[in-house]
């Protein structure tokens, strides 16, 4: 028998989406992914100031928003051949980590956990120690991890005025010089985020769960003491939900790299995980293209383009299309992309175990951005304390009103590229190709279905069953950013 | 419990996320102690899909009571007036029916950032989308509800403009709705309302020193005004976010950059590169709100020849090279 669901609004998934599910013998057996929104940012860009980015691109997402700054900060820092100096760098690195560590936060208390409150697990052992602690508006964690949350971005509020939307990112550097003084009391709120990290989330030392290598360390860990802390929570009901091996992904993995140092290396390295060869291959930006077949966009295109040369045209009748979102591809093929995508990419021994043994998965990639808030904090101490004050944390620079550029960065969600081009001294083109256009595309030319729309493929639904609750959880393991994804 | 329904459409989320940086050490505490109850958020509700339909037809059949809709981003009212540059995800309605019927039976409707007073960036250039907000349209009265729409609790929109908005406004707002103190005439000419609208950027600037000698900023992370060089509007835009900082001690002015009067109507089309000061023989053409021209180049002109030299080698540093002289303060 086939039924077809419509299930949608989705909360909790910052903007608007709507998935429409085939079911056939009680499983999901095709998803289409629809973002429900167009707003055009790339169109209104074409005609400005080329700095005139930096106003409007963090505008696109309200909380990516700094990255959408730094790829933008990069673009322009690329057309004007100018690079911050070190003190730039780590500034602009720690406002990156702000954002993507609060994210992550944010994800996994706010959008990700509540679902394992409701009712329809009320049997499960673990049920009653979730709605403790992470039922939405009401769970003890929740609610302390906002608080928390709130504390953090003051970091923010020093080093870039405000958050979201900052402009203190620009393409020398930072506008905001920090002095001695104010760096003794960003390590403060450092070490006092950290102190919530080990209480309430983990239960134990960062470097402990950092150290963590293998998925038969994390088990022992996890077997050791299995309530305390949220991570162990997580990984008792996912055993017993399996979620190791709910929501596959393509085996794809891609990162741009992230935590970039003014020499231009990076903290995390770019790259992408091929799964089936085991193999760590390079970065080809060049082999970038998207696919509007199935979007409400360019009806006149007839083949997918780079997006140095792509182009945004609304068209709300365009036949076949079943969303504003264009399908990217990498050399054609469908990738995934986000904390596990960059994790597995830099080689992070635990998630490459993880993600070796059962696939990309809701478990490993919500246990990436666990992990990831781990590794960074330590990183983000290092950063402030190689800030030397006094010297320069932005470099001058001019911006040729002629060229091309790109500007790349991770994202909490996964890789975020701004191409740029620059005629008369005016924004030419502007295109955006976001995460979450990344793992949720639709279908392409071919018909290949996008990472969400494959993960969601075998998903059992229970007769009269409107709103799947696994589907919730993969769709939310992607930590989709919607408003981003229909810039 | 004053009700409180909470939908986003021509945005970014960013004054959802903003508001989550409440200056409280428990937010949903915060919330219910003001008498405050969320029906039904994006980002902090639980329910999902059928439930919030649910939620919404009990709203419009008037089976829960709807103290106030608020409304975070533009009204997408394109292409050509369908509304379908938004439709609502699992409704096939698009957004603009579903705020016009619930604005009808909320006793209260508060547009929740710039997007949704007056269509703000969204509406940025051509304005494809045809985004404006809920009773504006950059500064023209009218917008999705019409220039004459009155909620049902007698208040006109409460445009709680700002790019995004401080926590604090929105939560203030909402407190003083749920107590029932926000009247008429607590809001401005632009439906703002005026306990952080009646004041200026400028306001607790800490460059006021700078500003006072016309010691000026010459490149981003410089420590000096930002008004004669850099594009800054703190003089002329309406709000206390040097009064009332951001996430601790922040603002965009201590953050090293200008201000964008992001709660004025038409920000995002200011004419001119936002980084830059645009002027008419040297002389910026926005001025300080309130003050004659003539006297501005008089006390311009003044202040530039009295700038000590410790103001003016500050002024194009990213820090403090010239400390202040020490002074005796006691009477010889």
């Amino acid at each position: 028998m086939t039924t077809r669901l419509i299930v949608g609004p989705f909360n909790r998934v910052e903007g608007d989406l709507e998935v429409r599910l085939t079911v056939e013998d009680g499983r999901v057996a095709q998803a289409h992914v629809n973002a429900p929104m167009y707003r055009g940012f790339e169109p209104m860009l074409g005609g400005r100031d080329p700095q005139d980015a930096l106003v409007f691109v963090p505008r696109i997402c309200g909380i990516c928003s700094v990255s959408q700054s730094v790829a933008a900060a990069r673009a322009l820092a690329d057309l004007a051949q100018v690079a911050p100096p070190p003190n730039g760098a780590h500034t602009i690195n720690l406002m990156l980590a702000c954002e993507n560590l609060a994210d992550h936060l944010t994800h996994f208390y706010l959008f990700f956990m509540p679902d394992f409150a409701r009712p329809v697990y009320a049997a499960r052992p673990w049920h009653a120690t979730v709605v403790e602690r992470m039922a939405a508006m009401s769970g003890s964690h929740a609610r302390a991890a906002i608080a928390a949350r709130q504390r953090w971005f003051t970091i923010l509020g020093t080093l870039g005025g405000k958050w979201p939307h900052t402009q203190s990112v620009g393409p020398g550097g930072s506008s905001r010089a920090i002095d001695a003084s104010e760096r003794l009391r960003l390590l403060a709120k450092l070490r006092e985020f950290r102190a919530f990290l080990e209480d309430t989330t983990f239960g134990a030392p960062l470097d402990e769960v950092a150290a963590l290598a293998s998925e038969a360390e994390l088990d022992a860990w996890h077997a050791r003491d299995p309530q305390r802390g949220d991570l162990r929570l997580f990984l008792s009901l996912s055993a017993d939900l399996g979620l190791r091996t709910l929501g596959p992904g393509p085996g794809r993995y891609l990162s741009y790299g992230a935590y970039r140092d003014a020499a231009g290396g990076h903290a995390l390295a770019p790259g992408l995980w091929d799964a089936q060869a085991g193999a760590l291959l390079p970065l080809d930006l060049g082999a970038i293209s998207e696919d509007a077949t199935h979007a409400w966009l360019n009806r006149s295109e007839t083949r997918p383009r780079h997006p140095a040369v792509g182009q945004t045209e609304p068209d709300a009748d365009k036949p076949g299309a079943y969303t504003w979102n264009k399908a990217p591809r990498l050399a054609g093929q469908v990738v995934e992309t986000g904390a596990l995508a960059r994790q597995m990419v830099a080689g992070q021994a635990l998630l490459r175990d993880v993600a070796g043994r059962h696939g990309a998965s809701v478990h490993s990639r919500v246990l990436a951005r666990l992990i990831e808030l781990a590794c960074v904090v330590p990183w983000m101490e290092a950063w402030l304390l190689a800030l030397r004050p006094g010297e320069p944390f932005h470099a001058a620079f001019t911006v040729p009103a002629e060229g091309r550029a790109v500007g790349l960065t991770e994202a909490a969600r996964g890789a975020l590229g701004h191409w740029l081009a620059v005629h008369g001294g005016r924004i030419a083109n502007y295109q955006i190709v976001a995460p979450t256009s990344w793992n949720f595309s639709p279908r392409d030319a071919a018909g290949t279905p996008g990472a969400l729309e494959a993960a969601l493929v075998g998903i059992e639904v229970a007769p009269g069953d409107k709103s799947p609750v696994a589907v919730q959880h993969v769709v939310r393991s992607f930590d989709p950013c919607m408003v981003c994804t229909v810039h | 419990m004053f009700k409180v329904l909470w939908l986003q459409s021509g945005g970014c989320g960013g004054c959802s996320m903003s508001l989550l940086c409440a200056d409280t050490a428990d937010f949903p505490a915060m919330l219910r102690h003001g008498g405050i109850e969320l029906l039904w958020h994006p980002s902090l509700s639980l329910a999902s899909g059928e439930e919030l339909m649910t939620l919404l037809d009990d709203c419009l059949a008037g089976r829960i009571a709807l103290d106030a809709l608020c409304i975070e981003g533009a009204l997408l009212r394109g292409p050509n007036g369908s509304g379908r540059f938004h439709v609502m995800a699992g409704t096939g309605v698009p957004m603009i029916s579903w705020v016009r019927r619930l604005a009808g039976v909320a006793r209260h409707v508060v547009a929740v950032g710039s997007c949704a007073a007056w269509g703000g960036i969204s509406a940025a250039g051509a304005n494809a989308t045809e985004a404006c907000g809920l009773q504006y349209e950059d500064e023209r009265k009218g917008g999705l509800l019409g220039a004459g729409f009155v909620a049902r609790g007698g208040l006109p929109v409460i445009n709680v403009a700002g790019c995004p908005t401080h926590p604090g406004w929105v939560v203030d707002t909402l407190m003083a709705l749920a107590a029932g103190t926000l009247r008429a005439e607590d809001l401005d000419a632009l439906q703002r309302p005026r306990f952080y609208a009646d004041q200026l950027v400028h306001h607790g600037c800490t460059r006021n020193e700078y500003y006072e000698f016309k010691a000026s900023a010459e490149k981003p992370s410089d420590l000096g005004c930002m008004m004669e060089h850099m594009g800054c509007k703190g003089t002329q835009a309406h709000a206390d976010c040097n009064s009332r900082p951001w996430n601790g001690e922040g603002s965009c002015t201590r953050g090293g950059y200008a201000c964008i009067s992001c709660t004025e109507p038409g920000f995002q089309d200011p004419g001119h590169a936002f980084h830059m000061t645009p002027k008419l023989a040297g002389i910026p053409i926005g001025l300080p709100t309130d003050m004659p021209k003539a006297w501005f180049v008089a006390l311009a002109s003044l202040s530039k020849s009295a700038t000590p030299k410790r103001v003016k080698l500050n002024a194009t540093a990213d820090h403090v090279v010239v400390t202040p002289a020490i002074r005796r303060t006691r009477l010889k």
